[in-house]
């Protein structure tokens, strides 16, 4: 054994065997503590979703679904309400986002390429990618529901749309980039004008990149809580007003049933609600990176 | 020809306008945020930043508790995160491609789980958990603290950082690995003197990207936290953070109280801010170390 080591310094048969034992000991170590970090990542993942499964699914029923939320006490609880109030603050969000940040996105990586102006806007961009979400409420709060003076829907909305808009420009001019210039000076040399290349060729070559790339910021939004705090707010009518009151939705809904109500009626609400939720963002994930994988090169 | 010139004018400007909507939307937020908070920077002065009390009724608020809060829970669950990202992104790396396959998809999922989710798991079933698990070595708690809160962002941010390791990793020359594993090292020091060296600087930038993540995640911390404006003196000890502050106490604020949250705020911007600064001039230098 003492053979693997012959080391100038030490030459007792003692003093070789130790050091190769000590080094093999603590690769096994590390080696076992690896393994275990791994069990505890893929083992927390499991667990946070096996319960989120077993504890919604008790409470899972159609009633569930089409019922609209009541206060406690109130038989027929469900979460119809904030599904729907939901699922409108996403579409409007991306409505808004998706236009400004493919053209964004366009913009940087087509026509200002590497000015000084869209060095500038990268940087702000990565800077916005970084703040943290509830101050993007703060935001919105200040600059829509004060002047409005009500929580609305919409100002949830325009609160998502802003974390949006990041996230997407940067996905677009990535997969823009991506684009061989070949087929750029190809299109031009057909006789095509500059927005149709970029349009009909450049955007067309790229689709799948920035279908995924929407749909992968239009899921990370969708559970998103904290900017719809101060915004939405929450409400347990059907969202009839849109643009001028509290609008129920889903993530505040959880919040509302988990911590603000001592009783387990609620809390199987909030199960319920969190397997909702879970489902449809884990779903728009797994079509994301699946259905629209770009291709390897 | 005059229709198409004009039409892609027309296209070109739409295009660099929204381009340029981030960064009016960026400075706006910083003009907002700081003209909103004025009013407490002018009650309290810089004596704010390290003042401990918040007293409601008398008006009196400070906002070193909720800073120590946040960078505690953030500087945890990095130590956390990073120690275990490592390890896991060595193993991802090394096993067969299949099941690398799996398992960094399965940490991936983890990334795409709500946070309100990882809060309502904390709140129903870790801190429970670690109640019984202290109560079992004699120690009283209730679960909730400091504790709590950083393992769960460990948590939370783990698949970002592993994710960025993973990619560098998977970068390193094949000859250098295979070198170090000639000369006799064993598959943790050919990691740790062969792999971490080289990558180094990649791997710093999954760290500032775990750090922004876990500065500012609100509801997660909320649930799980304790929601004590103080600063804790054990680990199991209730605290908060910034953002765990602003979403709690800001629907029922107004007057000085509103603009003291909205002074907590800017403070948390300029500390995300810091780091994408940070963040920004090290990959620079990185870059310009590279080319050269």
């Amino acid at each position: 054994m003492a053979l693997h080591l012959p080391s100038p310094r030490n030459t007792s048969p003692s003093m070789t065997l130790r050091p190769f034992f000590w080094r093999k000991l603590q690769n096994g170590l590390v080696q076992t503590f690896s393994i275990i970090a791994l069990a505890l990542a893929i083992g927390a993942m499991l667990w946070i979703l096996g319960t989120i499964f077993s504890r919604g699914g008790e409470v899972l029923s159609w009633d569930f679904l089409t019922n609209s939320s009541k206060p406690y006490g109130v038989p027929g609880n469900g979460i119809a309400n904030a599904l729907l109030g939901t699922l409108m603050i996403t579409v409007t969000a991306a409505v808004i986002a998706i236009p400004i940040a493919l053209a964004a996105g366009i913009g940087l990586s087509e026509f200002a390429k590497q000015s000084r102006f869209a060095n500038l806007m990268r940087f702000c961009i990565n800077v916005m990618m970084g703040i943290p979400s509830i101050l993007i409420g703060l935001f919105v709060y200040m600059l829509w529901v004060v002047p409005q003076k009500s929580f609305s829907g919409f100002a949830g909305a325009l609160a998502l749309a802003i974390l949006m808009i990041p996230v997407i420009t940067r996905t677009t001019e990535d997969m823009l980039r991506m684009v061989s210039d070949h087929l750029r000076e190809a299109a031009l040399a057909l006789g095509c004008s500059r927005w149709e290349m970029i349009v009909q060729v450049v955007c067309k070559s790229a689709r799948n990149g920035l279908v995924s790339g929407i749909l992968l910021a239009v899921a990370r939004v969708a559970g998103e809580t904290a900017p719809l705090l101060f915004t939405a707010l929450f409400a347990d009518t059907w969202p009839r007003d849109f643009f001028t009151h509290p609008t129920a939705n889903i993530p505040v809904l959880i919040t509302e049933t988990t911590t603000n109500s001592p009783f387990e009626a609620m809390h199987q609400v909030g199960w319920g609600a969190a397997l909702v939720i879970t489902l449809i963002v884990l779903i728009i994930n797994i079509v994301a990176k699946t259905c629209f994988r770009e291709q390897k090169r | 020809m005059k229709r198409i010139a004009f039409l892609d004018t027309t296209f070109r400007n739409v295009c660099l306008i929204c381009a340029g909507v981030c960064g009016v939307l960026t400075l706006t937020l910083f003009l907002q945020l700081a003209s909103a908070s004025g009013e407490a920077w002018q009650t309290f002065g810089w004596g704010f930043l390290i003042s401990t009390e918040w007293d409601p009724v008398t008006n009196v608020y400070g906002a070193l508790p909720a800073i120590v809060g946040t960078l505690l829970t953030t500087g945890l669950a990095l130590f956390i995160a990073l120690s275990l990202a490592f390890v896991c992104a060595l193993q991802i790396v090394d096993a067969p491609p299949v099941l690398s396959k799996i398992l960094s998809y399965g940490i991936d999922l983890l990334a795409a789980i709500p946070s309100v989710i990882y809060g309502m798991w904390g709140l129903f079933i870790l801190c429970p958990l670690l109640q019984e698990a202290f109560w079992l070595l004699e120690i009283d708690t209730n679960g909730f603290g400091l504790l709590a809160a950083s393992l769960i962002l460990a948590l939370m941010i783990l698949p970002y950082i592993c994710a960025v390791m993973r990619d560098v990793l998977k970068m390193t020359p094949v000859l250098l690995k295979e070198a170090a594993m000639g000369a006799g090292c064993t598959t943790w020091e050919c990691a740790r003197d062969i792999l971490l060296r080289h990558g180094a600087k990649e791997l710093l930038g999954g760290v500032f990207i775990g750090l922004g993540r876990a500065l500012g995640e609100t509801m997660a911390v909320l649930f799980v936290v304790g929601n004590v404006i103080e600063i804790p003196g054990s680990l199991l000890e209730g605290c908060t953070t910034i953002a765990a502050t602003l979403a709690n106490n800001f629907a029922e604020a107004d007057g000085l109280q509103q603009s003291v949250l909205f002074a907590l705020g800017l403070i948390l911007l300029l500390m995300a801010f810091g780091i994408q600064i940070l963040a920004h001039c090290y990959l620079r230098k990185t870059a310009q170390k590279k080319g050269a």
